[in-house]
């Protein structure tokens, strides 16, 4: 078991592009974090520096308290999952799954046990024999985590590994990949563009943009308390409406020459331009509110989102099916309480804090 | 998914598959009938009739000591070409594959051999190593070696030898390139994360998945030492010194063109083409098991 610390670390290819800069985060031993972010952020750049897949440009990694920048990936203690499962085609499942033991020089009954239980686990029992193109992709997906898991890493890394399967399988593998973790208690980082799987398995959220952090905390503490206009449209789904806003002062903002009252305090001079967010649950319908023209309706079962445009701007709700009976062209009066009005600086997209005034 | 396409009649389909099918007919089927047929006859002296004589070129064939001997030589010949050929190719191929300065331009000039005919190839060998001109003959020379691959047999397969392997090297390491390129890099990765050192991960990783690559290579350079090294053994060292490198195909030709023995010529070219089938069914079905994966 280990703590991951990554201080001060940055990343420049041969080009000259920095995917990642100046990057400092600590993962806690046990914790279970994952790096989300759009493609292109650095979040799997920066995996594979802690893996030993890419050097460092600057700054260190240090696993248990270990400065292991200048460690062979094998020398570091660690397993890696790939997105594309990377098993070896021409290994049998067993195979595949002993040969990190084998290079380590494990005796053979030792391998056989450790296999045994890795495949009860990942319930992989009939089909150690198996090559791995005659697997499913969820079962080469359990193959690669047992792989894993045999080796009884300080660390594991996690690299998109559940975006080549389908929808379904995704959700089911999610939870067994959590559940796996926590049974065994292993330090992991979890790479992945998908804010759903972000969402539900992190103890810790780190959320990516251009190369740096935009914020790191738990998953909940980020939905509800977003930084920046970046970490608020990209957790949670569907994303946060933003809303170009000016400050009239004393707390209130005119959207679309509608006056709202946002927190009082918030000191924001008169004429001060801001970024409204407002999560689309929680809009809702009200007798005194401002007016939407519905556009379109998606029906998602127990929910529907409504997407509309409120003057300009665009915006979606999300409310309980038959709660309101939209249909496309229709006015709805809509509102907001106010502690859930998110309030953004238009230019730097960051969040106003209430003793911050700027 | 089905790709088969229907036609109306058969007529067109036949249209389409003509040329092929008498280009096959005309350059190989024709020419390997006419050497069946000239193998069971004997010419006169002068080439102006022949007789039809049965088994008897093949008998004379077979009781030859010479021809065991080219066999031998071929046997040698072909092991050692092929071997070398087949490693050192690979060998540059994983060199190349790194990340490297100019990798580009390295590729370029290790493919540039394959553009050079047989026989050019044979006398810029003939050249470098002729014992009295030659650049590499004077300085083995001065080593004390006494390179003479006029006079020493083993010089001169040792010389026919470099310059068939040299011409193969190219085509070879082209398809081991391609080969290595085709593995996902992820492999790669997880077997340093799975502790594998460089050596043992091409071993027990590289290498068993670049083994189709491989055995498609091999049969090829089989049929190449075969046949297609003729050019380089006859602008070398023309099948000597005292025909230690007379090869099969060799003698095909020193026999029929220039011994005149048409029916003897054929029947050891019949003999050889069965060879070449035989050695490629059984390397299609023995040793293609072992490497599909």
């Amino acid at each position: 078991m280990a703590d991951i610390r990554l201080d001060h670390v940055g990343k420049t290819y041969a080009g000259g592009f920095e995917a990642v800069r100046d990057l400092s985060l600590t993962v806690p031993d046990g914790c279970f974090c994952v790096l989300v972010g759009p493609s292109g952020c650095g979040k799997s750049t920066l995996l594979r520096m802690v893996a030993g897949l890419e050097t460092i440009t600057t700054g260190t990694v240090s696993l248990n308290a270990q400065v292991v920048n200048h460690l062979e990936p094998a020398q570091r203690d660690i397993a890696m999952v790939f997105q594309n499962y990377a098993l070896y085609p021409h290994m049998r499942v067993y195979d595949n799954m002993a040969y990190g033991l084998r290079n380590r020089g494990v005796p053979e009954a030792e391998i056989a046990s450790r296999v045994a239980h890795a495949a009860q686990i990942l319930d992989l029992e009939d089909l150690l024999t198996r090559k791995p193109r005659a697997l499913s992709g969820g079962q080469r997906q359990r193959v690669a985590m047992g792989r894993a898991i045999v080796r009884k890493p300080q660390v594991f890394l996690f690299d998109e590994p559940l975006s080549n399967l389908d929808a379904k399988l995704r959700v089911h593998m999610r939870v067994e990949i959590r559940k796996l973790q926590k049974a065994l208690g292993v330090t992991s980082l979890y790479v992945t563009h998908d804010q759903t799987e972000a969402m539900t398995m992190a103890d810790l959220l780190v959320v990516m943009n251009k190369g740096v952090i935009e914020q790191i905390g738990a998953p909940m503490e980020i939905y509800r308390t977003p930084m920046s206009v970046f970490v608020a449209t990209f957790i949670g789904s569907p994303p946060m409406n933003i809303l170009e806003a000016t400050s009239l002062g004393d707390g209130v903002v005119s959207i679309e020459g509608h006056r709202l009252l946002i927190d009082q305090a918030l000191s924001l001079p008169a004429g001060h331009k801001v970024k409204i967010g407002i999560r689309p649950e929680h809009l809702s319908v009200q007798a005194d509110g401002f007016t939407i023209h519905v556009e379109l309706v998606e029906s998602l079962g127990a929910h529907q989102i409504i997407h509309a445009t409120w003057g300009q701007q665009k915006l979606a709700m999300q409310v309980e099916t038959d709660r309101v009976p939209a249909q496309s062209g229709q006015a709805l009066v809509v509102g907001c309480a106010p502690q859930h009005l998110h309030v953004f600086d238009a230019q730097t997209g960051q969040r106003l804090l209430r003793d911050n005034a700027s | 998914m089905d790709k088969r396409v229907f036609f109306p009649s058969k007529t067109v389909p036949l249209l389409l598959l003509l040329p092929q099918l008498v280009i096959t007919l005309v350059f190989f089927y024709w020419p390997a009938v006419q050497a069946v047929v000239m193998s069971f006859q004997m010419e006169d002296a002068f080439g102006t009739t022949s007789e039809f004589v049965g088994f008897e070129n093949y008998t004379a064939v077979f009781t030859d000591p010479f021809y065991y001997r080219a066999m031998g030589v071929t046997a040698v010949f072909s092991t050692a070409v092929a071997f070398l050929s087949l490693s050192l190719s690979l060998l540059l191929a994983v060199m190349a594959d790194r990340d490297i300065k100019g990798a580009g331009l390295y590729r370029t000039l290790l493919i540039w051999p394959y553009a050079v005919a047989p026989a050019i190839a044979g006398v810029l060998w003939y050249f470098m190593f002729q014992p009295s001109l030659g650049l590499f003959a004077r300085m083995l020379r001065d080593w004390g070696i006494d390179w003479n691959p006029l006079l020493n047999g083993d010089h001169a397969m040792i010389l026919v030898v470099m310059a068939a392997t040299w011409k193969q090297i190219s085509y070879n390491f082209l398809f081991f390139l391609a080969g290595l390129q085709a593995i996902p890099k992820s492999l790669i990765e997880a077997a340093a994360i799975d502790g594998a050192r460089p050596f043992r991960r091409f071993w027990t990783i590289v290498f068993p998945l670049l083994s189709p690559t491989t055995f498609f290579l091999f049969v090829v350079n089989i049929v190449y030492v075969f046949f297609d090294t003729f050019g380089i053994i006859d602008a070398v060292t023309g099948g000597g010194p005292a025909k230690t490198t007379t090869t099969l195909v060799f003698k095909v030709y020193a026999d029929g063109r220039l011994g005149g023995d048409l029916g003897g010529s054929a029947a050891q070219s019949v003999v050889l083409m069965v060879m070449v089938i035989a050695l490629t069914a059984i390397q299609f079905r023995f040793i293609e098991r072992k490497v599909s994966y």
